[in-house]
C-alpha cells in the first residue's frame, strides 16, 4: 500500500537572538503515521512543532502540508489541530461553545454543529458535559475535551504538545491507549510531543529523537530501542550499562573491544563504525542474566553483589567489578526469598547479539 | 538580515505609535514651551533672569527645602505604618486578603477633598478627636492638631500610605513564605528570620514605595493648603501663586523646572544606588542589585549589620522570655507575635478608612459651620446643593461626562500600547515604556500649567475637549500599567489555540482575548474614569467659571469658606463612588465565577 506524504518539513531553522533553537531539520511524515518528537526541554522539539503550526515564523527552511508550501501560512489557514499541554479550552467558554468554536470558524450551520458536537463528545465518552464551563472538570476530562475540540472538525493533521504531561500516572496510561485508539479508527496523522521516553515507545510509529536543536536519530521505537546510534539515545531510551573501550577484534558478525580493566567483551554494530580504534559498548540490564558461579555465555564478568533493589515485578542487581565500576542487571522477580546475598560474588553473563557498539562522539 | 529585522519589529510595533504621538504633542511638546517660557523675559529677550531670582531671595530655596522635608516625613511615616499592613496582606489567605485590600483603598478611591474635608472635621479645635480625647479626661484643653505640621503630615500619610502599602505588598507577595519556614528549621527564632531573610528580601518594595510616595508628595498642594498653616507651604503652591495673582510665566516656569529637576535628580539618584528595576516590582532584579550592593557599599554593610544586631537582639529577647516562662511542649502557646501583627495592622486600616465615613454624620448639621459633634438634624444643606442657582448638579454632570470621555480615550490609545508593550521585542522597548508612563511621576502642576499656556493660545479653556485631553494625559499611563498587568497574566496558548482553531487575529481578539481579559479592562477603565473625576490640579488650570468640574467647586467653595454644603457634596460624591466601586466589582466577581 502506497501511502501518501503528509507532511515535509525542509532545513528548518529557528534562532532566538543568538540562541539557535533548531538547527536546519528536516523530516517527513506520511499519511495516518503516528511520529513523537522525544528529547529533553531545550532539545527542539516544541520550536520544531510550533513552526509546523504556524505559531512561530522559522528564520529558514521550507513547510509542506499536502504538497502545499505552507512555511509562512498564517496558522488558521493550515487547517491543522493542535492539542495543548495546559489544555488551552477557552474559560470564558462553555464546552459546547468550544468544541463549536472551530466549526462556528467554519461558518458550519447551527444544526450541524449541534450534531457534530454530540457526536464527538460521544467518541471522547462525555457526553453530558456540554453545558458547564472547563473549569467544572477535572484535569482528565479536560484533556478530552481539548481532544474532542480537536477531532470535531477532522484536521487531517494534529499536532500535541505533551498533552499529557499534568496529568497523574494512571489517568495517563489509560488516556495514552485513548489517544492512541482513536489516531488508529479516525485514520489521522499525529505529530506528539513529549520528554517522557516510555510514553513515546507506547504511542508511536516512528519517534524523532531530539538533541541541542537536531535530530539524533529517527526510527521505529524498536530501532532506537534495540539499535541507538550514540551514547545520547542509548542512555535516554530505557536503562543501559555503558562503557568505554579500545576495538582489539573485529568478524563479520561482531566486534570485541577491550575494556579499561582489560576484560574483552564483544557486540554487533552498523558498518559505518567498523574501522575504528575506540568505541562504546552498550549492553541493556534485562539482557543480562545473573549466575552465582561460572557461566559459559557469550560474555560475562565477575564481582562483587552491591545492592538488591526490588521494584514490584522486577528486581535490579548491582555489580562492583574490580575496577570500582559498576553495572546493572534487572530480572523478573522470582520469589520472596532471593537466593542472592549482598556481598556474594556473581556473574553477569549476556550474548553478543544483544550487546551494540557505537562510536564514542 | 538584522537591520531588516529591526525595522521589521518597528513595524509591527504600530498601535504602540498613537500612545507615543498623544504624549509628544500634549506632554512633550507643552513642557518645552514652559521651559522655554522660562529662558526669556517679558519682551522675549533671552535670560537666566528667573532662574537666577530663585536663587537670589532666599523663600524659594526655603521652600524647597520645606517640600522636601515633608515628603521625607511623609515618606518615613508612610513606610512605617504601611510595613506591617502590607506584611498582614502578604500572609492572610487570599479571600481574606481581597477584603483587606478594599478597606485599604478607600482612601485611595474616596475624592481627594472628601478625605481632606473629613480631616478637618477630624482635627479641629473642637473636632472629633479633640472632643473624645477631652471626654475621656486625656487632655483637658484642646491640642492644636490643624493648620500646622501635624495636620499636613496626617492628611498627607492618609492620602499616600495606600499606594506605598500596594507597592510592597506586590513584592512582598513574591517572598516564598517557605524561607522564613526553612530558617525555623535551621534553629532561627521568628525575630531571627524576620530580620535576616525576611525583611532584606522585601527591601525592595520598601525602596520601590518609598520613592513614588517622595515623588509624589512634592507634587502636592491640597493637603498643605487646607490643613496646613502659613509655614508649611510648598512649592505648588508658589507656582500657582506666580500664574494666579502675578501672571509671570516666566517665573512659573523656572520654578516648575526647579521641581521637575529635583523629581528627576532623585529618580537619578535612585537608579545610582537601587536600579530603577527594582521599580517594576519583580523580586529578581532585586535581588541581583542588592547583591552587588552587599559586596561594594559601606552603606549597605552598616545596614546588614543593623539587621543582624536586630535579629540578634529578638533571638536574645527570645530566648530570655523562654527562660522565664518554661514552655509546656505539650500544649499549643497563643501566637502572641500574629496576634500583636493583627493589633498593629488594624489600628492603621482603622485609620485608613475610618475618618472619610466622619464626613457624613456633619453633612446634616443645623449649624453653619463644620463642627463636632453635628447639632441637630436638617437636610438644608442638600437643599442647597440640589437648589435651582446651585452649580453642584451641572458639575458633577460635566465631570461624569469628562470622566467617561478620558477614560474612553485613554483606553482607545492605552490598550494596544499595552498589548505592544507586553507582547512584541523591539529596540528601546523600554525606553518606550519609560516615556509612556512618565506622567505619573511628573508633577501634575507642571502638566496642567504647560497645558493651560498651550490651551490658551487654542482656545481649548473652559471646553471638554480640552479638559478631556488634559485628562486623558493623567488617566492613559495607568490604563496602559493596569492593562500591561493583565495582558502579562494572559496565557497566550488560548489565541495560539484559536488560530490553530481556525480564527484569524481580528476573530481571535473579538472572541477569545477581549471576553478573557474583559474583568481587567473594565477595571483599567473604572480606575481611569476615578482619576479623572477626581481630578482637580488640571481642573483648576483648564476649566473657567461658565466650565467647571465638581472638585473645582468644591475647592473654590473651600478656599472661599469651608461650609457643611461640602460636607453634603462630600456624602453625595462618596456615595456615587462607592456605587461605581460596588459595580465594578460586581461585574468583577461575575466574570471571575465564571473563569474561576
Amino acid at each position: 500500500m502506497e501511502r501518501q506524504v503528509k507532511l515535509q518539513a525542509k532545513n528548518v531553522r529557528k534562532t532566538y537572538g543568538s540562541v539557535v533553537a533548531l538547527e536546519g531539520t528536516s523530516i517527513e511524515l506520511l499519511e495516518g503515521e503516528f511520529l513523537t518528537l522525544l528529547g529533553p526541554s531545550g532539545s527542539g522539539k516544541t520550536t520544531l512543532l510550533m513552526a509546523i503550526a504556524g505559531l512561530n515564523d522559522p528564520d529558514s527552511g521550507e513547510i509542506w502540508i499536502d504538497g502545499e508550501l505552507m512555511t509562512y501560512t498564517p496558522s488558521h489557514q493550515r487547517g491543522l489541530g493542535m492539542v495543548f499541554q495546559n489544555y488551552a479550552l477557552f474559560p470564558h467558554l462553555t464546552i459546547y461553545e468550544n468544541i463549536a468554536f472551530p466549526l462556528k470558524m467554519r461558518k458550519m450551520r447551527k444544526a450541524a454543529i449541534d450534531e457534530q458536537v454530540a457526536r464527538v463528545l460521544n467518541t471522547v465518552q462525555l457526553p453530558d458535559v456540554q453545558e458547564r464551563f472547563p473549569s467544572e472538570l477535572s484535569g482528565g476530562q479536560q484533556q478530552r475535551i481539548a481532544l474532542a475540540r480537536c477531532f470535531v472538525y477532522e484536521p487531517s493533521i494534529i499536532l500535541m504538545d505533551e498533552p499529557l504531561g499534568a496529568l497523574d500516572k494512571k489517568l495517563r496510561d489509560s488516556l495514552q491507549r485513548e489517544i492512541k485508539h482513536l489516531h488508529a479508527n479516525l485514520g489521522i496523522t499525529v505529530i506528539y510531543v513529549t520528554h517522557d521516553q516510555e510514553e513515546a515507545m507506547v504511542m508511536s510509529d516512528r519517534i524523532c529523537l531530539m538533541k541541542e536543536g537536531r535530530i539524533e536519530q529517527i526510527g521505529s521505537p524498536a530501532d532506537l530501542y534495540f539499535q541507538p546510534n550514540s551514547i545520547f539515545a542509548a542512555d535516554f531510551l530505557g536503562e543501559s550499562n555503558l562503557f568505554a573501550g579500545k576495538v582489539v577484534g573485529q568478524t563479520e558478525n561482531s566486534t570485541s573491544i577491550q575494556r579499561v580493566d582489560d576484560i574483552v567483551v564483544s557486540g554487533v554494530c552498523d558498518a559505518e563504525v567498523r574501522n575504528i580504534e575506540t568505541a562504546h559498548y552498550m549492553i541493556r540490564p534485562e539482557n543480562i542474566r545473573v549466575h552465582s558461579g561460572e557461566t559459559n555465555e557469550d560474555n560475562f564478568v565477575q564481582g562483587k553483589l552491591k545492592e538488591i533493589i526490588m521494584i514490584g515485578q522486577l528486581t535490579k542487581y548491582f555489580l562492583e567489578l574490580a575496577d570500582e565500576s559498576e553495572m546493572v542487571a534487572t530480572a523478573l522477580t522470582g520469589s520472596r526469598n532471593d537466593p542472592l546475598q549482598q556481598g556474594d560474588q556473581i556473574y553477569f553473563g549476556w550474548s553478543t547479539r544483544d550487546a551494540r557498539i557505537m562510536l564514542s562522539s | 538580515m538584522t537591520i531588516s529585522k529591526k525595522w521589521l519589529g518597528f513595524i509591527r510595533a504600530w498601535p504602540i505609535y498613537p500612545a507615543v504621538l498623544f504624549l509628544l504633542l500634549l506632554f512633550v511638546y507643552p513642557t518645552a514651551l514652559l521651559v522655554g517660557l522660562s529662558a526669556v523675559d517679558v519682551d522675549g529677550n533671552i535670560t537666566v533672569s528667573h532662574y537666577s531670582r530663585l536663587f537670589d531671595q532666599g523663600l524659594y530655596t526655603k521652600v524647597l527645602l520645606i517640600t522636601l522635608k515633608v515628603a521625607a516625613w511623609t515618606t518615613g511615616f508612610a513606610i512605617i505604618a504601611g510595613y506591617p499592613v502590607a506584611y498582614l496582606l502578604a500572609n492572610v489567605r487570599s479571600s481574606l486578603r481581597n477584603t483587606l485590600i478594599i478597606w485599604v483603598l478607600l482612601p485611595f478611591w474616596t475624592s481627594f477633598l472628601v478625605r481632606t474635608f473629613a480631616w478637618m472635621v477630624l482635627l479641629g479645635r473642637k473636632g472629633a478627636i479633640n472632643d473624645l480625647l477631652i471626654a475621656v479626661g486625656i487632655l483637658d484643653y484642646p491640642i492644636k492638631i490643624i493648620y500646622n505640621f501635624t495636620g499636613v503630615m496626617i492628611g498627607m500619610v492618609h492620602a499616600l500610605m495606600p499606594l506605598c502599602v500596594l507597592t510592597m505588598l506586590a513584592v512582598m507577595e513574591n517572598i516564598d513564605t517557605n524561607l522564613t519556614k526553612a530558617a525555623g528549621t535551621m534553629g532561627a527564632r521568628r525575630g531571627q528570620s524576620f530580620w535576616r531573610i525576611y525583611f532584606p528580601l522585601s527591601l525592595s518594595g520598601v525602596a520601590a514605595g518609598g520613592l513614588l510616595i517622595f515623588v509624589t508628595s512634592l507634587g502636592f498642594f491640597i493637603t498643605p493648603a487646607l490643613l496646613g498653616g502659613a509655614k508649611d507651604t510648598m512649592i505648588v503652591q508658589l507656582i500657582m501663586f506666580q500664574i494666579d495673582s502675578m501672571l509671570n510665566w516666566g517665573f512659573a516656569g523656572a520654578i516648575s523646572m526647579m521641581l521637575l529637576g529635583t523629581v528627576l535628580l532623585i529618580f537619578f539618584f535612585y537608579d545610582r544606588w537601587l536600579g530603577l528595576s527594582t521599580l517594576s516590582g519583580g523580586t529578581q532584579g532585586k535581588v541581583t542589585s542588592s547583591n552587588t550592593n552587599r559586596r561594594v557599599g559601606l552603606g549597605a554593610r552598616f545596614g546588614n549589620g543593623v539587621l543582624n544586631g536586630l535579629g540578634e537582639i529578638c533571638a536574645g529577647l527570645g530566648a530570655f522570655y523562654d527562660k522565664l516562662v518554661k514552655r509546656d511542649p505539650a500544649r499549643s502557646r497563643a501566637d502572641y507575635s500574629q496576634r500583636s501583627l493583627w493589633v498593629v495592622a488594624g489600628i492603621v486600616i482603622f485609620f485608613l478608612a475610618a475618618p472619610t465615613f466622619f464626613i457624613i454624620p456633619v453633612s446634616f448639621t443645623e449649624e453653619g459651620f463644620l463642627t463636632w459633634p453635628p447639632k441637630g438634624f436638617s437636610l438644608q444643606w442638600y437643599e442647597t446643593v440640589f437648589a435651582n442657582n446651585s452649580p453642584y448638579p451641572a458639575a458633577f454632570l460635566r465631570s461624569v461626562i469628562v470622566a467617561l470621555f478620558a477614560g474612553f480615550f485613554a483606553m482607545l490609545i492605552g490598550v494596544p500600547a499595552a498589548f505592544i508593550l507586553v507582547r512584541k521585542q523591539f529596540v528601546g522597548k523600554s525606553v518606550i515604556f519609560a516615556f509612556l508612563v512618565s506622567p505619573i511621576i511628573t508633577p501634575h502642576i507642571i502638566l496642567a500649567v504647560s497645558l493651560f499656556y498651550l490651551f490658551a493660545r487654542l482656545h481649548l479653556i473652559g471646553t471638554y475637549l480640552g479638559l478631556i485631553l488634559g485628562h486623558t494625559v493623567i488617566t492613559m499611563p495607568y490604563v496602559i500599567v493596569t492593562v500591561m498587568a493583565v495582558i502579562k497574566n494572559y496565557d497566550l496558548r488560548l489565541d495560539q489555540a484559536a488560530w490553530t482553531l481556525g480564527a484569524g487575529k481580528l476573530k481571535t481578539l473579538w472572541f477569545i482575548t477581549f471576553p478573557i481579559i474583559k474583568g481587567g479592562l473594565i477595571a483599567a477603565f473604572m480606575f481611569a474614569f476615578i482619576i479623572s473625576f477626581d481630578e482637580l490640579t488640571m481642573a483648576i488650570y483648564l476649566t473657567n467659571g461658565e466650565f467647571s468640574t465638581l472638585p473645582k467647586h468644591m475647592w473654590v467653595d473651600a478656599i472661599m469658606r469651608v461650609n457643611p454644603t461640602l460636607a453634603a457634596v462630600a456624602t453625595l460624591m462618596l456615595l456615587f463612588m462607592t456605587v461605581i466601586i460596588l459595580f465594578s466589582e460586581f461585574l468583577r466577581r461575575r466574570n471571575v465565577r465564571k473563569i474561576g
